[in-house]
């Protein structure tokens, strides 16, 4: 495919292009993804958690100049939600990393969720392919940070960075579940403002080690510059961690097992939306109500049956 | 689902006045358009790097402090160069009647002044967006 040839070369242009062919299904998008699926692997993926207004975007954009320092290829995805009301979203994370102009190592793309519940888009992952296929070797994915999305990106990224600030809640707020399980390495953000010493030790105290990695805890201030190099020494030390030993496979087959399973699901939700095999769905639907079959019976025949598209 | 428009707001130049691009944005958010806003202090080259990695449909770009004529037909300049033509270039903010003209000859698509309605900016997006 020529647009694949092209983001294969390097091409920006085509790469921004093949990322809105494929969030939006164009035709060829499937095939599209299968040209570059075997360009990919390459990348180290980070993702970025964490209560809205904590600092992501800004801690982002101070990791992105010492990345490039180091001579990285940095790519960003940012997801901002959709409106439920209007469908429409302001993707504002990218402002905060409106210093880095026209590098050429660096490709930041805003996406919106787009419906989509858990703090990514749809097509997040399939940005991430594009720019992995492109030639970035470290990708950060920044989510919406409301809700579940801790989970979400933790079962896709490679490496899971928990972003947090200090006056945010106390010592059992930091015990709840979900949060110090799935973190690969914590954030204490705005350390400016005071209180980071206590929420980092709390932090320290309550992470345990799993699978032979234990979770550090970085402080850092976006706004004055501090704790960036540390963090990024912590990035790459889990990295080194993952690559050492059977972590880089395990985080693999975990996003693949997941996108395999999406994958199926799309197929199953558009083989119904076809005219004929809808009728049979919706007939199915009827004879439920009406007591003649059940919802796991009715599955299993309607399973059997299926007429995938071509 | 109908496909959706994206658009890239930007403010060239040193200008500090957002709140007239901010309102735009939040115009196109409420019509269900993706907004990405730049913010303040973009160079012509930086807003269409933005503008090529975001693939956007269209550019809207605002100045209140008179460098008009100075930076946006550099982005159209710009934009033509990097290979990306096609995206639309429209233009807000303190623009005197005479400079519209030329706007529109160096490739700015339309131009929005104070007390335009939100809605045909909305219109305009809407119509020309690919």
């Amino acid at each position: 495919m020529k647009i694949v040839e092209q983001v294969l070369k390097g091409d920006k242009r085509a790469a921004g292009k093949l990322i809105s062919m494929i969030e939006d299904d164009d035709a060829g998008a499937s095939e599209a993804l299968a040209a570059i699926y075997p360009h990919t692997g390459k990348a180290h993926v980070v993702g970025f958690t964490g209560p809205p207004g904590v600092g992501k975007s800004s801690l982002i954009n101070r990791l992105i100049r010492e990345f490039r320092v180091r001579d990285r290829k940095v790519g960003v995805v940012a997801v901002d939600p959709t409106s439920p009301f209007t469908g429409g979203a302001v993707l504002g994370d990218r402002i905060r990393m409106s210093d880095t102009g026209t590098d050429p190592g660096v490709f930041i793309r805003s996406m919106a969720t787009r419906g989509h519940s858990g703090g990514l888009g749809l097509a997040t992952f399939d940005a991430v392919k594009v720019l992995d296929a492109f030639g970035i070797d470290l990708i950060f994915v920044e989510t919406v940070g409301a809700g579940q999305s801790e989970i979400d990106i933790a079962s896709r990224a490679h490496t899971t960075a928990v972003v947090q600030m200090p006056q945010s809640g106390d010592a059992v707020q930091a015990l709840k579940a979900g949060i110090l399980e799935i973190g690969d390495v914590y954030v204490v953000n705005k350390t400016d403002l005071g209180g980071a010493d206590a929420m980092s030790s709390n932090l320290d105290f309550m992470l345990e080690e799993r699978q032979g990695w234990r979770p550090p805890v970085v402080q850092t201030s976006a706004l004055e510059g501090k704790g960036i190099k540390e963090l990024a020494d912590a990035i790459n030390k889990h990295y080194r961690y993952l690559k050492g030993g059977a972590g880089w496979r395990r985080r693999e087959s975990d996003r693949a097992r997941k996108e395999l399973y999406e994958s199926m699901r799309r197929l199953l939700a558009e083989a119904y939306s076809d005219e004929t095999e809808g009728i049979t769905f919706e007939e199915t639907v009827g004879a439920i109500v009406a007591r003649k079959t059940d919802p796991r019976t009715a599955a299993k025949k309607l399973l059997r049956d299926l007429k995938l598209p071509k | 689902m109908a496909k959706k428009i994206r658009v890239l707001i930007a403010k060239p130049g040193l200008d500090g006045h957002d709140r007239g691009a901010k309102v735009v944005a939040r115009a196109l958010r409420d019509a269900g358009m993706e907004v990405i806003y730049t913010g303040l202090r973009q160079t012509p080259e930086d807003i269409v790097e933005a503008a090529i990695q975001e693939d956007v449909d269209a550019i809207g770009l605002s100045s209140l402090s008179g460098a008009h004529m100075a930076l946006f037909p550099e982005v159209v300049k710009v934009l033509k160069k990097r290979g990306a033509g096609d995206i639309l270039v429209v233009a807000g903010g303190i623009i005197p009647d005479d400079d519209i003209p030329k706007l529109k000859k160096a490739g700015i698509k339309a131009v929005f002044g104070p007390g335009t309605p939100l809605a045909d900016i909305v219109a305009f997006f809407r119509s020309s967006a690919k």
